[in-house]
């Protein structure tokens, strides 16, 4: 085991750099990998959503990069399915669990709690390095024979488990997804394993754990999740690898006749592969969505210029979702065969979440009560946050009735639920962090008004996508299918034209945060220490903070992180002013 | 700014909840008994998500509208109680709303999925594959012959693997591709899968059942409407798994007896 | 610069330690529920001996906790004997590591492969899963013993300790559940 060996500042371009141990680098190149692969996955999804509307179009120049995929430019169902794969797959791994988690995790907690550094830097970077690698193995399978696995980013045997009978992409193309996935566990568990060790051990004089931030709370929060979702999902990884490369029948049964072959396994349960698979996949939606909590929870005060209304209470919330994440994961397998009675005892728990996410939501609202709300593109962000989030958990009221779930399940019903809930109320957590520690990750400030441009758009955009999807989902649209040739979804064709129209919008849109991110990279405002007038430890220290984080500087905390809206000349107390002093 | 959230999330608010409660898009009418519990079931959460929905994007864009830039002069003022009675309210009311949709969604769900058929109940069998269904009526013995996967061939349509040279229940056993079932009647599927996880979803039925490969998983239901209905897959099974389904065709009984009669080998 | 940390909470390799093992864990916790679900579930759970020199293997595993129970539990006040300590710990836990090979020589032996059956797979891979996070074992050792004879072991070594013994809980584990369902 490594120790916190205190590392001298690196020199040399590649320690500095690539291979560097400081966690503000390594969360930059997390932020820098997740921005690469979230332009990857809405592409993908911009051919999708273009193929479901007008399925028998062409789509000029796609039939040059993928001739087998679209012949003279039409998407085939299998190329359809294969950028399904790739998108839910690259969007829920590789942008949703390293942006706001990873990234931001990695960049500011150490900060936040007055650390130097991680707890490991070698354990940090190789994480980094580890999650890199894992994205090229899944990046690579464009590139093989057979092109990309069409099993859907849940990969449910046995259709990913019996190999290349079962349809294209299902030979090497699946096999290097599963080994992508189970790269990119570890890559996680080392991350987790540092957040927690860091959080515990790290810690500032003076930044007891009622002091701790609620970004660091909610990051906390998520490692403690992610080590056990992803030490979970790690060995079914491992064991579907076995089932496709060397003949064991951990998921695959006996008896299967596939492409006309009687498959050579025995006795496998691809109900196994779904609990394994769903008892990391549940939690992994709020690893996705529970920094999300943390980001606004930290920055909607400051632009309140008030407290956050029950401080303990939100760090319960984010603890009891957290908790409640282990014991609901049957609710993804209502219709699945499994035991008709355990639907009822996943249902209950999954329903409970409703009440720490409403008191939450609750809270946040409340905090808007009597503030003196600043608006900029950060607290826009937020306030989205919270509109979408709303939206697309009250849908999970329905899914989580097996009743309901019968009807709803599989539908665009669900793809509308946990886009909004998970990728949406995520993403907007991310922008909104983005926005407002840009500066201090770079040294300048975004441009303003690019960042209201792109918050108005974008949230008009996300509701007229993903709101449609929930009537689709009424009307029984099923989903994952790469054209609808059924009579009875013929009629809502135009609503499908409706949402592509409007993803496509909406994609574009996203080149103004491009744009205003490579612009204000390079030629942005010089940002101050503390542009915000926020209080945690990341504004105490120059922007960017050096290489120690604070120059060396004995940072003690006197103050919890919310201490806005106080009498006197200021209006806040930094956390490391002097106790009972004012100090900015 | 403010103001200009606020009309936004009103708009949205007032538009999508309109589109809801004017049923521009809903579901396709219900065919069976069971099928208007799980209706009722959708209607009650659709009251109260609907509620939650409005109160919240409403309450939001007010305090928006309300608290916009007033500048630092003015003192910020504490919500009204605090947290407390946030956290008393969520957990006594939508704690109450979790009690009553369970005990009456859980009351449908156990009709679909956790009584057994009626003893007089037609029984059929269904074998799921890339990307058909196939359905199998046991003849005039009422017996279905056994399946042998080895035996699965669909070049000489021997979709469920059936012995008819060695198995005398599987001489007259009817394969059909449409499942055709008499009106009223309750009807016992029992679902097999030759391949992969399919699924059989007809929205009007209100019912959704996947099918697991080495499982036998039984699935039952009364259809109180004649008419023909499709039958689609909702698990994803391969390259063709937007094109796979079948049709379901709620008969009078003459009609199913002469079909019955038409089908017999 | 290590100034500035308190010194009350310089043990972040405890924590991490301790982090691993719940992972870890967790791990082993799936991978057995999942042996039960298969077990119970197929049908075509093949019973076979298990190779005899797998108590030798545990007696060396054990044997090398034990060594390291007397030899480094105070790193800082009897350096040199932790040295040896650590030194033959890591013999053992290589001879472990040899033993279970001839193990599987021996399970091959018997015509039980990977793909043979259920229960022979599952073998197959707690023993292999278990010897890698071994192997990360021994490196902990190597690790700590460096640091010990740099003189500044900090509680390194009492975190490499920590893991090891951990290891031969979680084997004892693993053979116990292996030895009821094979």
């Amino acid at each position: 085991m490594s120790h916190a060996a205190p590392h001298g500042p690196p020199t040399g371009f590649i320690r500095t750099h690539v291979f560097s141990l400081d966690h503000k680098v390594i969360g930059r190149q997390y932020f820098d990998l997740a921005l690469v692969a979230v332009l990857t996955g809405m592409v993908l999804s911009w051919l999708m959503r273009y193929h479901l509307a007008w399925p028998k179009a062409a789509l000029p120049g796609l039939g040059v990069l993928s001739p087998d995929g679209a012949p003279s430019g039409v998407m085939t169902p299998e190329l359809y399915l294969r950028l399904m794969t790739m998108h839910g797959t690259i969007m829920v791994f590789f942008v949703l669990t390293t942006a706001p988690f990873a990234a931001f995790g990695n960049f500011f907690l150490p900060i936040q709690v007055g650390a130097e550094d991680m707890a490991f830097p070698r354990f940090n970077m190789a994480s980094f390095w580890v999650t890199f690698v894992a994205f090229l193995v899944l990046v690579s399978s464009f590139f093989v024979h057979e092109g990309p696995s069409l099993a859907g980013w849940t990969a449910y045997a046995p259709l990913s488990a019996v190999g290349k009978d079962a349809g294209p992409g299902e030979g090497a193309g699946q096999t290097l997804w599963a080994i992508s996935i189970a790269i990119f566990c570890v890559g996680q568990l080392f991350g987790s394993l540092n957040f927690i060790a860091t959080t515990l051990d790290l810690r500032t004089r003076g930044m007891s754990l009622a002091r701790m931030p609620f970004s660091t709370w909610a990051w906390f929060t998520t490692s403690v999740i992610g080590l056990i979702a992803f030490a979970v999902l790690l060995p079914a990884c491992l064991l579907l690898i076995l089932d496709r490369v060397a003949g064991t029948s951990f998921f695959v049964p006996g008896g299967l006749v596939v492409s006309d072959r009687l498959v050579p396994h025995a006795g496998g349960s691809p109900l196994l592969w779904q609990h394994l698979f769903w008892f990391f996949g549940h939690p992994e939606v709020y690893i996705a969505i529970l920094p999300g909590f943390g980001i606004v929870s930290h920055i909607l005060p400051a632009f309140a210029r008030k407290p956050l209304l029950g401080p303990r209470v939100m760090i319960g919330c984010l603890i009891s979702i957290g908790f409640l994440s282990y014991t609901v994961w049957g609710h993804h397998m209502f219709v699945s065969g499994m035991n008709p009675f355990s639907a009822i005892l996943f249902s209950v728990p999954t329903l409970i979440i409703t009440i720490p996410a409403t008191i939450a939501t609750l809270l946040w609202i409340g905090t808007l009560y009597g503030s003196r709300l600043r608006f900029a593109t950060p607290s826009l962000f937020c306030l989205g946050f919270i509109s979408v989030f709303v939206t697309g958990g009250l849908s999970g009221l329905f899914l989580a009735q097996p009743s309901i779930d019968t009807y709803l399940h599989a539908t665009y019903f669900v793809v509308g639920h946990f886009h909004l809930v998970m990728a949406v109320a995520a993403m907007f957590g991310i922008f909104a962090g983005v926005y407002f520690w840009f500066p201090k990750m770079y040294g300048r400030m975004m441009n303003e008004t690019l960042g209201r441009w792109h918050f108005w758009l974008t949230f008009i955009g996300v509701y007229c996508i993903f709101m449609p999807m929930h009537y689709l989902g009424l009307a029984g649209n099923v989903r994952r299918y790469a054209v609808f040739s059924d009579d009875y979804l013929q009629p809502l064709m135009p609503l499908h034209r409706f949402i592509t129209v409007a993803a496509l919008a909406t994609g574009a849109v996203q080149l103004l945060f491009l744009g205003n991110l490579i612009w204000s990279r390079f030629r942005g405002v010089p940002a101050p220490d503390n542009p915000w007038q926020a209080t945690s430890l990341e504004w105490s220290t120059s922007s960017p903070p050096p290489f120690d984080n604070f120059g060396g500087r004995q940072v003690v905390v006197s103050h919890g992180p919310n201490e806005y809206g106080v009498a006197g000349p200021a209006d806040f107390i930094m956390q490391d002013a002097p106790p009972g002093g004012q100090g900015a | 700014m403010g103001r200009l959230f606020a009309v936004v999330v009103t708009l949205f608010t007032v538009v999508s909840t309109a589109l809801f409660v004017m049923h521009v898009w809903w579901l396709p009418p219900g065919i069976s008994v069971v099928g208007s519990g799980v209706d009722r079931q959708i209607n009650e959460t659709m009251i109260m998500a609907g509620a939650l929905f409005v109160i919240s994007q409403l309450a939001l864009a007010c305090f928006a509208w309300r608290y916009a830039d007033l500048g630092d002069a003015r003192p910020v003022k504490t919500f009204p109680g605090g947290a407390t009675p946030m956290v008393v309210a969520s957990i006594l009311l939508v704690g109450a709303e979790i009690v009553a949709l369970t005990l009456v969604g859980s009351k449908v769900w156990a009709q679909n999925f956790m009584v057994d058929a009626d003893p007089h109940a037609l029984h059929i069998d269904v074998q799921a594959e890339q990307f058909a269904y196939y359905f199998r009526y046991a003849g005039a013995d009422s017996a279905f012959g056994s399946m042998h996967p080895a035996l699965i061939n669909d070049a000489n349509s021997n979709f469920f693997g059936l012995d008819p040279a060695n198995d005398t229940t599987a001489r007259d056993d009817i394969v059909a591709a449409s499942l055709v079932v008499p009106v009223n009647r309750p009807i016992q599927l029992t679902l097999h899968s030759k391949d992969m996880g399919h699924s059989f979803y007809v929205p009007q039925l209100r019912l959704q059942q996947d099918f697991v490969p080495g499982m036998v998983i039984p699935l039952h239901f009364t259809a109180n409407r004649t008419g023909k209905y499709e039958i689609v897959c909702t698990q994803l099974c391969g390259l063709g798994h937007y094109s796979m389904r079948a049709y379901l065709e709620v008969v009078t009984d003459e009609r199913y007896g002469q079909w019955l009669k038409e089908q017999a080998p | 610069m290590s100034a500035v940390r308190p010194p009350e909470r310089t043990a972040p390799g405890m924590t991490g330690v301790w982090t691993g093992i719940a992972a870890i864990l967790m791990t082993f916790a799936a991978l057995v529920s999942a042996l039960v679900v298969r077990q119970g579930d197929g049908g075509d759970w093949r019973h076979f001996q298990l190779p005899p020199i797998l108590i030798a293997n545990t007696l060396v595993l054990m044997a090398s906790s034990v060594v390291l129970w007397v030899g480094a539990h105070e790193p800082e006040a009897r350096p040199a004997r932790a040295r040896a300590a650590l030194a033959l710990a890591l013999v053992l836990g290589l001879g472990f590591v040899a033993g279970q090979l001839i193990a599987w020589r021996d399970l091959a032996a018997q015509g039980v492969y990977l793909a043979t059956g259920p229960s022979g797979a599952f073998f197959f891979v707690f023993t292999a899963l278990h010897a890698i996070h071994l192997l990360g074992g021994i490196a902990g050792l190597v690790y700590a013993r460096r640091r010990l004879v740099a003189g500044i072991p900090g509680r390194t070594v009492d975190a490499a300790v920590t893991y090891w013994h951990f290891m031969g809980a979680l084997w004892i584990g693993l053979l116990l559940t292996l030895a009821v369902s094979l």
